[in-house]
């Protein structure tokens, strides 16, 4: 059984085609002058230029973390090329009829088609290539209740009061290495301001490929959903197939004030490498979100790609009777690493936090689930439910759990559960013995075990983190 | 139908089998007893095709087809069909989604089209009704939290919609009580038809009120050591398996 589970994970990654597209990127390496190349290559303004290099100071004082329960080789930043952008974005395309249509291509075989009248109805796309944004779709409709949904570098010229007063207000530059990197050289990302009182009217998303050889991509996500709005986000990435190890460090700040709700969605595929672990994404990522009084913000991830994964989306429980929710789902397998989980950081009164996680670990990878609640002073009748399940497909991987609980306030109340199980021959007998192939019953057995997570998920994203699953699943099982 | 002949079996070295024969007609219903560890249960995963189960020797044919160089879930799509003794659960897979994914696979081997969710729903319900499971059961995980009896019934229930040619029911009275007793054997006896066979392992004759089988044969130590009709049933149900077992040692 075993084996039939190795053969089924180690399935070749769908996504890993490269599009020949010419572009125009940035010699590898890094230093104040790159900075100010990319600063120029984004027009942006003389504040924009000061606030990377403050970072980029900041950074070099800084040491990378080494507390993750992941392995890797030292990455030279010299040998990272820290811009590519394809040619025909030089002078911007003004409508979809001027895009390159290779790029097109691309995010059609991704099966994102970008072209409005084929697009999902209710859905907002913004598609990042390497460094930046090539489309974003259905501005107009969204301009009309005044959402502005369009890419930050775009944000930072048309909306500078809304961009100086929330970027790096989440995620401060010094916060952590990757994040005060990300703060000096990030390219592009998208930027969603939802105005009071406004449910936007239909699904925001961002789709990131990484395209280039020995580039990396560093995006910037900011949302700000003003004194009771709405939205719903969605971000997917996905990689080709290279033998090179590329690093990928974004930070999403998310901004809920009074009453607002964001649900912010993420299903991530980056190449995860080969099943001897050679290649694939480094995946180095911040996020968190800050919570005003009253406000709810919900992560939900389903993780399945990247060769190693650091990333903990966290969310400030500001304001008092805020909420803050993580669902999540991370699948390893192959030589994959992943240390994932989240922060609840509770400051105001009667504010609560559910996490929700759940790691598969298939092949000979590591799933660390990682995470911390923390019970402020003030937090009077805070409460935090937490519950982390591991399932174990085959008997060389590992699962390992990492709680952490800080509580400054008596009235607090923490729960955790953790449970940890194995696809277990008896189940794989059952689904076989009514007639359903190894691959079927694993995959089915697989998104029993998520189905807490994929409720959480917009409908149309639900159906396909399934797929995806049973994607990366084929070939586990035998 | 079902031909076993001098099947030799054995699990972690461990031989359970020891030559065991037995020939099933189309339409006809054959009752296993024996003493516990006898290795009935390991007679119906070996013929299902359960992985860590060694075939030695012999061979099992079902319609002329050898059970023995399929998968397991080709013999399921053969048509054969073990309801367990001990079924496990599957959290979070609801039932409705379980069976019509295999009733799916089963189709598409045969070159069927799959039935449309309406339709299944349908079906599934009926089947629920049949075997007196609230049809909320089928929104619940595989067994997640079934009681003992719910389990078996839902066993049958799959039964039901899987329509096998062989079905070999483990033990599906044990734990069930006396009404679910008989839900369980209706259930049984709506599905005997011409084309259709059942093995019934089971401990107690009372099954065998309700269903009546056409032969009872115990198995002991590996191998069916006598086979008699109904009647056996009721011998053993008395004398139990002492003098059976005694009479063999003799004999040896
Ligand atoms: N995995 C295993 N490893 C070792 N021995 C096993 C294993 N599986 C079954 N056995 C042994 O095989 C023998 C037959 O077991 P089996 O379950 O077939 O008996 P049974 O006739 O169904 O008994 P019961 O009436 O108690 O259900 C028993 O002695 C059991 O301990
Ligand atoms: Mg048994």
């Amino acid at each position: 059984m075993t084996e039939q589970i190795n053969q089924a994970i180690n399935r070749e990654y769908e996504a890993g085609f490269v599009s020949d597209i010419e572009s125009e990127t940035f010699e590898p390496g890094l230093d104040e002058d790159v900075i100010r190349r990319i600063s120029t290559m984004k027009n942006e303004p003389e504040w924009m230029l000061e606030w990377r290099l403050k970072a980029f100071a900041l950074w070099q004082k800084m040491e990378e973390p080494e507390w993750a329960h992941v392995h890797y080789p030292e990455i030279n930043f010299q040998d990272i090329s820290y811009y590519s952008a394809p040619k025909s974005m030089a002078d911007k395309p003004k409508s979809l009829d001027e895009v390159d249509p290779e790029l097109l291509a691309t995010y059609d075989k991704l099966g994102i088609p970008l072209l409005e009248q084929q697009m999902l109805a209710g859905v907002a796309v913004d598609a990042v290539f390497d460094s930046v944004s090539v489309v974003t779709t259905f501005r107009e409709k969204l301009a009309e209740s005044g959402v502005i949904f369009c890419p930050i570098s775009e944000a930072i010229q048309e909306y500078p009061e809304l961009v100086k007063k929330y970027l790096g207000s989440v995620v401060p530059q010094r916060d952590n290495y990757y994040a005060a990197l990300n703060c000096a050289v990030f390219t592009d990302g998208s930027f969603v301001y939802i105005p009071k009182g406004v449910r936007c009217p239909m699904e925001l998303s961002t789709y990131f490929r990484i395209n280039e050889m020995n580039t990396g991509q560093f995006e910037r996500t900011l949302i700000i959903a003003d004194e009771g709005s709405h939205v719903s986000y969605l971000e997917g990435c996905t990689a080709p197939q290279r033998d090179e190890n590329q690093l990928h460090a974004a930070v999403v700040e998310l901004v809920a004030l009074d009453n607002a709700e964001i649900k912010y969605s993420t299903v991530q595929n980056w190449y995860p490498g080969d099943e001897n672990g050679k290649g694939g994404i480094y995946n180095f990522v911040t996020k968190r979100a800050v919570c005003h009084t009253s406000a709810k913000v919900s992560w939900t991830q389903v993780e399945t790609g990247s060769a190693v994964t650091w990333k903990y989306p966290s969310c400030i429980l500001r304001g008092d009777n805020s909420i803050g929710e993580f669902y999540s789902v991370a699948l390893t397998r192959g030589m994959q690493q992943a240390d994932t989980g989240t922060k609840m950081i509770h400051m105001g009164k009667n504010t609560k936090s559910t996490i929700i996680s759940k790691g598969i670990s298939a092949g000979r990878s590591n799933n660390s689930y990682r995470g911390l609640v923390r019970m402020g002073p003030r937090a009077d009748g805070a409460r935090n439910f937490t519950q982390c399940d591991s399932l174990l497909i085959g008997g060389q991987c590992g699962a390992h759990t990492f709680p952490y609980v800080e509580s400054k306030n008596p009235s607090a109340i923490v729960e955790h559960e953790a449970t940890t199980s194995k696809v277990s021959d008896d189940q794989m007998f059952l689904c076989q013995q009514r007639g359903l192939d190894p691959e079927k019953a694993v995959s089915m057995i697989v998104n029993g075990f998520c189905k807490e997570v994929f409720k959480e998920l917009p409908m149309e994203f639900a159906v396909e983190a399934g797929k995806l699953l049973e994607i990366s699943l084929e070939g586990s099982v035998g | 139908m079902l031909s076993i002949k001098n099947l030799q079996a054995s699990v972690e070295e461990k031989e359970i089998l020891k030559g065991l024969d037995l020939e099933v007609k189309p339409g006809e219903v054959h009752a296993i007893m024996g003493p516990n560890g006898a290795g009935k249960s390991t007679m119906g995963y070996v013929m299902s095709g359960r992985e860590g189960y060694e075939v030695n020797e012999g061979s099992v044919t079902l319609d002329g087809v050898d059970l023995l160089g399929l998968e397991a879930e080709e013999r399921a799509r053969a048509g054969l069909f073990l309801a367990f003794q001990y079924p496990v659960e599957i959290p979070g897979v609801s039932n409705l989604e379980f069976m019509k994914a295999a009733v799916d696979a089963q189709r598409e081997a045969k070159g069927e089209e799959a039935v449309s969710s309406k339709d299944f729903l349908k079906m599934a319900r009926e089947a629920c009704k049949q075997v007196h499971l609230p049809a909320e059961f089928l929104k619940r995980g595989v067994n997640e939290g079934f009681s003992g009896g719910e389990k078996k019934r839902n066993e049958i229930m799959q039964m039901l919609l899987l329509k096998p040619k062989l079905c070999i029911l483990d033990e599906s009275d044990s734990g069930l009580d006396i009404d679910a007793l008989q839900v369980v054997a209706e259930g049984v006896n709506s599905q005997r038809s011409p084309d259709r066979s059942f093995i019934v392992v089971t401990h107690y004759q009372r099954l065998l009120d309700y269903i009546k089988p056409d032969f009872v044969h115990v198995l002991s130590d590996g191998k069916i050591v006598k086979s008699g009709d109904a009647s056996l049933a009721l011998e053993l149900e008395e004398q139990g398996y002492n003098w059976l077992t005694e009479q063999r040692e003799q004999s040896a």
